[in-house]
């Protein structure tokens, strides 16, 4: 008995690796992985399976360190991510089921509520011009407010 | 085992130094740096060094004149429809002497007090004060209680009652939050002036000032220091971040 139970647990920890190396054999697993677009650009600001598991910590922090402490880097703002990786017939991430941001978390069943408040479509201003601080109106050192 | 106990103090010690040096080192182009920089760099926060308020001129602020509510809507992303259900970040308000049948026009938005009622009384922390004094809502932690609506002696905040689609990429909003004038805080942040003070200027009322109030030198301070204004609700010591000049 104690040997049936062992053998069940060994099946199920193979069953486990199995589901976890899935990506890696797509064709064999017999799922259907979201199929997503390519983004613009060479590469993420991360390594691909880095953001696959944290993005979402990634944008909390982010979110947090510029909403309240007013520090507004690109590197991982979520307007960033739009700009790379909206769709090229929709031109947004969640407007469609191939959408990027929506194409994974149907997929993987995650309900999202980014897109409630904030864009799923680049703005005019990129997220790099957005940061760069103009020559400022509301220094003293450039002649102050006029 | 004798050198190794020897050498631990040593080791500490010469870090101390070095760290000292290190210090001094980033500590003199920081200096430097923060002399010549025209606006704060992306990677800075929001500085207790900076209080951003405004001065509003009633006597120069034109009868009718509503640009820079329309200049806010534009900016923000907000409908512009004044219902009770809608969202206004900044309202133009009459006022009339009942004695005198003096009318006066004037702007009248989220005074961004040091001591905000609306921070006080959330029960969530969403309601918040920057550093530099910008009075924001947290949406990612507003449940929608409208208790600041309450707290506000300024109705300065409103409710998102229905879902919202094609915001502005700067402004996100949302249905089921509390929102107010966030003195265009995406614009403060890149060294630029609230949208309603760029239209009032353009408009040539020239009826706002903006700036920092922590800054001897800024326009607006030395105007503050000048002029007689007032804050409204005083009586309330809730150290508005906006004056109003003539009422």
């Amino acid at each position: 008995m104690a040997r049936l139970a062992n053998w069940l647990r060994l099946a199920a920890l193979l069953g486990a690796a199995a589901m976890l190396a899935a990506p890696a054999f797509e064709a064999a697993a017999g799922v259907d992985l979201p199929k997503l677009e390519k983004g613009k650009g060479d590469k993420c600001v991360e390594d691909t399976d880095f953001m696959r598991r944290n993005h979402m910590e990634l944008l909390k922090h982010q979110r947090n360190d510029t909403l309240r402490k007013g520090i507004r880097t690109t590197r991982h703002s979520l307007k960033g991510c739009v700009e790379c990786h909206a769709g090229a017939k929709s031109g947004s991430v969640a407007a469609s089921k191939e959408d990027f941001c929506v194409a994974c978390h149907s997929f993987a069943g995650a309900k999202l509520d980014c897109w409630d408040c904030h864009a799923t479509k680049p703005g005019k201003r990129s997220v790099h011009q957005a940061a760069q601080p103009a020559a400022s109106p509301l220094m003293p050192t450039s002649g102050g407010a006029k | 085992m004798s050198e190794s106990m020897n050498s631990k103090p040593e080791g500490r010690r010469e870090f101390l130094k070095t760290s000292a040096v290190v210090a001094g080192v980033t500590l003199g182009p920081g200096v430097l740096f923060y002399g010549v920089a025209q606006s704060r760099a992306p990677e800075e926060g929001a500085s207790s060094a900076n209080r951003w308020g405004m001065l509003i001129d009633t006597t120069k602020c034109g009868d009718g004149c509503d640009d820079c509510v329309t200049a806010c809507n534009t900016e923000n992303g907000l409908s512009g429809h004044t219902g009770p259900q809608d969202s206004q970040w900044i309202r133009k308000v009459d006022i009339k002497d009942l004695r005198t049948g003096y009318v006066q026009s004037l702007p009248m938005m989220c005074q961004h007090c040091e001591n905000a009622p609306c921070v006080d009384v959330c029960p969530t922390g969403a309601s918040m004060k920057r550093e530099d004094g910008i009075v924001l809502v947290d949406r990612h932690s507003c449940i929608g209680c409208r208790y600041c609506m309450m707290a506000c002696p300024y109705k300065a905040r409103s409710f998102v009652h229905e879902p919202l689609t094609d915001q502005n990429p700067e402004v996100p909003r949302g249905k089921g939050c509390v929102e107010s004038c966030t003195f265009c805080v995406q614009r403060v942040d890149r060294g630029e002036q609230p949208a309603c003070v760029e239209a009032c200027e353009a408009k040539g009322h020239k009826a706002m000032i903006f700036g920092d109030l922590r800054d001897p030198e800024s326009e607006v301070s030395k105007v503050l220091k000048s002029t007689d204004s007032v804050e409204v609700r005083a009586d309330l010591a809730l150290n508005t971040g906006v004056r109003y000049q003539g009422i």
